[in-house]
């Protein structure tokens, strides 16, 4: 299948607003009209091809090669085909998208998939703080959908997080799932402090042991979860630890919290 | 075969009959435990007295095992399927069955077990149960509830899907004793077991008291089919020969009218292959002179398809 692609010319003197990208559907338009859609770039407008060398086809696929952490909002309010991000994405990746995929080699800015409510962001290096979280102003995170980040998440991770699941292969920072609503997030490393801070439902998956939980966690006991093997076969195939959970399911260490916010929350630590 | 001609199999009589079956609603649900034993456990008594719509409310049974790669959540599992002659109906029956025979079983989950179809509450309303300690998980796209129970958590899925359905297509075995007629019923029951998406209600797969429509008491709206009844055949108007010795029936229901027609397929032909020598003289089938159902099933072509 053809794709458009999009080769950055050159690091932008200022970050970039890629979100007319997927605003209305490329499909159907020359490469001259492509080339001269507006651009935002820091406090002026710009034409697409100031940035950009255009060649491919438009349609369902999108690629951006050469990438930098200053093109921001990278497929914000994609609902379907698929974005390929060769090198790393600025800010606000996949915000509020519904649907489609979006796939990063590098690494991705803060506030991605902010508000998203389907589809699949990978992100193959790490992830920023507010990853999946609620930007200021809005009262649920992450909504539906699955990301997946092979490297590290910052801080935040998870902030009211409502729906969807949120695998971290690496580590992740502090707050990780606070004033979380519901979902899934899982990681791979060592968490932060205040892990769960305020969560109120949703569930927390630790493959390694954390250094601590706020003391508003209380622990549960260890069980052999049939839960966990849905999500184990639901995730099964996808790289990193998260792809080859073991069939029949995990037993976990069930910490339940925030006691000090409803308390039905999870963490579930991998024994 | 042309009408008024015999049909005649390993010295078995085929009547020139129809099976007449109506449209229902079923289901299908899969239940995991631990270990096979539970799953049994549970898929027997959800399907407990569910042999007639008449007075069970549904007609329920044992579709196959699973094997673990076969099932949700890796563990082996028991497929069972529920017919009822409404979703309503069905729709109660499911969550009186799932929450009196699936929740209280120890290690059981339930899931859905159709794909598509009308929604219907699995767990939708049993997740009540968890008093507010209940959780829910969306997993690719299905809504699962996790009731906390005493030796750990009932794992059940929101809804099921209710599809529609064939319920009452039979077949009755004339053979010269009882204990041939069993013998022919179990070999029956043997073959059809191992056609997906049927079910034979009855216990063991068989009946040895058909109905007839109708009574002498106005009380009853069914009675003995007293033509089939060999013990009376001098004061009756039975249609059986003298060689006739006892009968029994095998009824099936099934997701699909050819699910259906396969089944009868298969338990009429193992016993034909018992044939006259062990007793077995004539098949026929049960119907109310086509009025009623909206499918027939014919046995001369089923078997000569």
């Amino acid at each position: 299948m053809s794709a458009l692609r999009l080769t950055l010319i050159s690091r932008p003197p200022a970050r970039v607003d890629l979100s007319p990208l997927t605003a209305q559907p490329l499909a159907g338009r020359s490469a001259a009209e492509i080339a001269a859609l507006p651009l935002v770039l820091g406090n002026r407008r710009v034409r697409l091809d100031e940035l950009f060398r255009v060649t491919g086809t438009p349609g369902e696929a999108l690629e951006i090669a050469g990438s930098d952490d200053r093109l921001d909002r990278i497929g914000a309010g994609l609902a379907g085909g698929s974005i390929v991000v060769e090198g790393d994405a600025g800010a606000y990746l996949g915000q509020r998208m519904t649907g489609g995929s979006i796939t990063v080699s590098g690494h991705a800015g803060a506030f991605a998939a902010t508000g998203m409510k389907g589809g699949e962001i990978r992100v193959a290096g790490n992830a920023g703080d507010f990853l999946a979280a609620a930007i200021p102003g809005d009262h649920q995170g992450m909504q539906g959908g699955l990301v997946l980040v092979g490297g590290n998440a910052g801080d935040r991770a998870g902030d009211r997080m409502r729906r969807g699941a949120l695998l971290v292969t690496g580590s992740a920072g502090d707050y990780c799932a606070s004033r979380m609503v519901a979902g899934t997030i899982a990681v791979g490393g060592r968490v932060g402090r205040s892990t769960g801070m305020a969560m109120r439902r949703g569930t927390v998956l630790l493959l390694t042991p954390p250094a601590g939980l706020p003391p508003t966690f209380n622990a549960c006991g260890r069980f052999p979860l049939t839960m966990l093997a849905l999500l184990a076969r639901a995730w099964r195939g996808l790289p990193g630890p998260f792809g080859a959970l073991p069939a029949a399911g995990l037993t976990v260490r069930r910490f339940m919290g925030d006691l000090a916010n409803d308390g039905k929350g999870e963490v579930l630590v991998r024994e | 075969m042309p009408a008024g001609h015999a049909m005649i199999l390993n010295g078995v009589a085929i009547d020139d009959e129809f099976a007449e079956a109506f449209g229902m609603k079923a289901t299908r649900v899969i239940i995991t435990a631990q270990d096979l034993t539970w799953a049994y456990h549970a898929a027997t008594t959800a399907t407990g007295f569910a042999t007639s719509v008449i007075a069970c409310g549904c007609e329920a049974g044992v579709e196959r095992e699973l094997s673990p790669d076969e099932t949700p959540d890796g563990r082996p599992g028991v497929a069972i399927l529920l017919f009822a002659m409404s979703g309503k109906e069905l729709a109660k029956q499911i969550e009186r069955r799932v929450g009196q025979c699936i929740l209280t079983c120890p290690t059981t989950a339930a899931y859905a077990g159709v794909a598509g179809g009308e929604p219907v509450a699995l767990g939708k309303n049993l997740r009540f149960f968890g008093d507010g300690f209940q959780a829910s998980k969306q997993v690719a796209g299905r809504r699962y509830w996790r009731v906390p129970v005493m030796d750990g958590e009932f794992l059940v899925e929101e809804s099921t899907g209710v599809v529609p359905a064939v319920g009452g297509g039979n077949f009755l075995v004339l053979a010269e004793t009882q204990p041939q007629a069993l013998a022919a019923c179990e070999a029956a029951i043997t073959a059809m077991r191992l056609v997906p998406n049927v079910i034979m209600p009855f216990p063991g797969g068989v009946v040895r008291s058909g109905s007839k429509v109708g009574s002498r008491y106005t009380a009853l709206s069914a009675s003995t089919n007293d033509a089939f009844c060999p013990t009376i055949r001098g004061i009756t108007r039975s249609q059986l020969s003298p060689e006739i010795g006892a009968v029994m029936e095998i009824v099936i229901d099934g997701l699909a009218a050819d699910d259906v027609s396969a089944a009868m397929r298969a338990g009429i032909e193992a016993i034909v292959r018992l044939g006259a020598t062990r007793g077995i003289r004539r098949i026929t089938a049960g119907n109310y002179g086509g009025k009623l159902g909206k499918f027939h099933f014919r046995l001369r072509e089923i078997l000569a398809r």
